[in-house]
């Protein structure tokens, strides 16, 4: 059983706090995926749960233990690096085998253990190349080889696709995803990416500036987004968010257009109150060529600035109150810039947010 | 037209200020003591330079005894020195590696040694292992470890000792600088990886950074051997092969028979016997630089 706490932890690199007091559970065989924008202390957090940063304060405990002062090699985890970290003076198999070996495994259980994990992972073919003889999404695998062949309590990753391309990174995240099905162990994965937190994530953990901003699984973060923060930072396009005033029992942009307020929300607001509105793309279509036809919604009129054509959908560049805003329309029609459309904003999966805190009125 | 006012010609004529000189400064010595190695020349004899004799100065060289001595103490001194010089600078360069106050100005003043001249090293050296007024006794009797004056010049293994403490204080800042080179050019991943994969400090040494090192400790092997192998100065200062030949490298052998005993024929022929040495001590290096560094190539 590895359950993962982290109890207040903090970071200090001198005078600059870089991690505040993080405070999370991660349950047996959860995969929870910390994102968040650079900077944030995620990978610090990550490298703390490693035992390659010093703890600056609180406990982090993996299992019953509390694993502050000690070293990486007692803790039984296993790490995948952002740039692979791989042995450049040993094979494939040599680098698949060299935890056990250095653990003192007796050799005929660690060409059984590497088999196994090459055949796992699809490396069989390339055990004798040396990784210089590799590419990128090769390297990555082995990379993980090395992880699951100790058969760690905790895995930990840190941006491990981000050296990859595009198309490589979506077959990598899969096979990490089959990967954690097979072998079902704690998994901790850091990433600035929302895609792969999203796709991947038992659980998602949004950090910014060394602080937890919001946990909660993938769908409940994009659904119910707590701050501003986490509704542009999961979701792409990002969410709009459009400044606001409740008043006359609507709510009223900057230039007077006026929408109602969203059903579940009218009772979490009062008249005055200065708020902004989030709405996502989805939400926003030209009449007719939206998700959803009915339910509550507000039309105003908008010009296009820029059509972006995606094949299935274009995303539109648009103005609303002096804001930019994104919108989507469905279905085969080309857009020209300067053409005005009437736009239907959908509300039912409206935000509304307080104008001076950034949380979400469902907050109060 | 001729040949030289063709358009085609112009790259020759162009390259051969280039080949002249380059014939005139090594094609023709090294053509020059290769046959006089053939031959029975002496310095005071200038007309036995057209003595030819084959391969009499090779046989005799083969039957040599004092030469075959001399070769295989050079093998030693370049045996002990390069490892003693490896071990040293390994431990400079992992020590400077982690100060985080000073380095560039303990770097500047690590190479301090290599900025003397072998000459003045050894004089100096010569002096401090002086067996009456030498500072090495000195201090030894001083601190009550001997009560006799030790011959350290004089004793064949203790001047061997001697000498090679003057060749390892004046170069070993060369394998500590490259190897240094090697730290600072090492990716951090490999360590954190090696860690968490279950290594303590020693294994990680041992299993990650030592081998990452190998092409810059071979790098310095591959030019430390080559100036080892052709030794003469500190020797000549400091014991001048002596005393009775206790000492003698090969240079010093050679120098002996072309200039002491004007018999350049012979030591000419020695000379390109001592060369074969040294470029198989090269050429073995430089093979292990080349596997090392095919692994190395492009890994990260």
């Amino acid at each position: 059983m590895a359950e993962i706490t982290l109890d207040k932890v903090v970071k200090k690199y001198g005078g600059l706090d870089v991690v505040h007091g993080i405070d999370l559970q991660i349950a047996h065989e959860e995969f929870v995926v910390l994102v968040g924008p650079s900077g944030c202390g995620k990978s610090t957090t990550l490298r703390m749960i490693a035992g390659l940063e010093d703890i600056s304060g609180g406990l982090v405990k993996i299992g019953d233990r509390v694993v502050n002062d000690l070293p990486p090699r007692k803790r039984n985890i296993s790490m995948v690096f952002q740039n692979y970290a791989l042995y450049p003076h040993m094979n494939v198999r040599e680098n698949l085998g060299f935890g056990l070996k250095i653990a003192g495994e007796a050799t005929a259980s660690i060409v059984k253990r590497v088999d196994e994990a090459a055949e796992i992972l699809g490396l069989t073919p390339l055990l004798d190349r040396t990784p210089a003889e590799l590419s990128g999404g090769q390297r990555q695998r082995v990379a993980m080889g090395r992880a699951i062949v100790r058969r760690p309590d905790v895995f930990l990753f840190d941006e491990p696709l981000s050296n990859l391309d595009a198309k490589l990174r979506g077959q990598m995240r899969a096979e990490i995803k089959k990967l954690h099905q097979k072998v079902r162990t704690t998994v901790v994965y850091v990433t600035h990416d929302q895609v792969e937190a999203m796709t991947l994530a038992d659980r998602i953990v949004v950090m910014r500036d060394g602080r937890i901003e919001q946990v909660g699984s993938p769908m409940d973060v994009f659904n119910h987004p707590r701050t501003t923060f986490v509704a542009t930072f999961i979701g792409s396009p990002p969410m709009n968010l459009l400044p606001a005033t409740i008043s006359g029992g609507a709510v009223r942009l900057a230039d007077g257009t006026a929408v109602p307020i969203p059903d579940r929300l009218s009772d979490r607001v009062h008249e005055g109150r200065r708020v902004t509105l989030g709405i996502r793309p989805d939400d926003i279509s030209p009449v007719g060529h939206g998700l959803s036809q009915d339910g509550p919604g507000a039309e105003v009129e908008m010009e296009v600035e820029l059509a972006e054509p995606l094949g299935m959908e274009s995303l539109i560049y648009t103005r609303l109150a002096g804001q930019e805003v994104q919108a989507k329309l469905y279905g085969p029609r080309l857009v020209q810039p300067g053409e005005r459309l009437s736009f239907r904003m959908a509300l039912d999966r409206a935000h509304l947010f307080d104008a001076e805190t950034g949380r979400s009125v469902r907050e109060d | 037209m001729p040949f030289w006012r063709r358009e085609s010609a112009i790259p020759y004529l162009l390259l051969l200020p280039a080949l002249a000189i380059m014939a005139l400064v090594v094609a023709f010595p090294l053509i020059f003591s290769l046959y006089t190695s053939f031959t029975g020349y002496r310095l005071v004899r200038p007309d036995s330079l057209y003595d030819w004799v084959g391969l009499r100065n090779y046989s005799r060289i083969l039957q040599d005894y004092d030469f075959w001595v001399a070769f295989g103490r050079t093998v030693l001194f370049l045996t002990v020195v390069l490892n003693v010089e490896f071990l040293l600078g390994l431990g400079i360069a992992l020590l400077i590696n982690r100060i985080t106050w000073g380095q560039r100005t303990l770097r500047t003043i690590m190479m301090f040694p290599m900025m003397f001249s072998p000459i003045l090293v050894g004089f100096q050296f010569k002096f401090m292992f002086n067996d009456n007024i030498g500072i090495v006794n000195n201090a030894l009797q001083s601190l009550g470890l001997s009560d006799g004056a030790i011959a350290w010049l004089v004793d064949g293994k203790l001047a061997f000792f001697s000498i090679a403490f003057a060749e390892v204080w004046m170069s070993t800042s060369v394998f500590a600088i490259l190897l240094l080179a090697g730290l600072f050019a090492m990716p951090r991943d490999p360590l954190e990886a090696a860690k968490v994969d279950g290594c303590n400090a020693w294994q990680t040494f041992r299993h990650i950074t030592l081998p990452f090192l190998m092409p810059f400790a071979y790098i310095a092997m591959a030019i430390r051997s080559l100036d080892v192998a052709r030794a003469y100065d500190i020797v000549t200062v400091m014991t001048d092969g002596g005393p009775a030949g206790r000492t003698e490298l090969l240079w010093t052998l050679i120098a002996r028979v072309g200039y002491d005993n004007s018999r350049m024929g012979l030591a000419n022929a020695m000379a390109y016997v001592s060369t074969i040495l040294s470029i198989l001590f090269t050429w073995y290096f430089y093979r292990k630089l080349v596997a090392a560094r095919r692994y190395m190539g492009g890994a990260q």
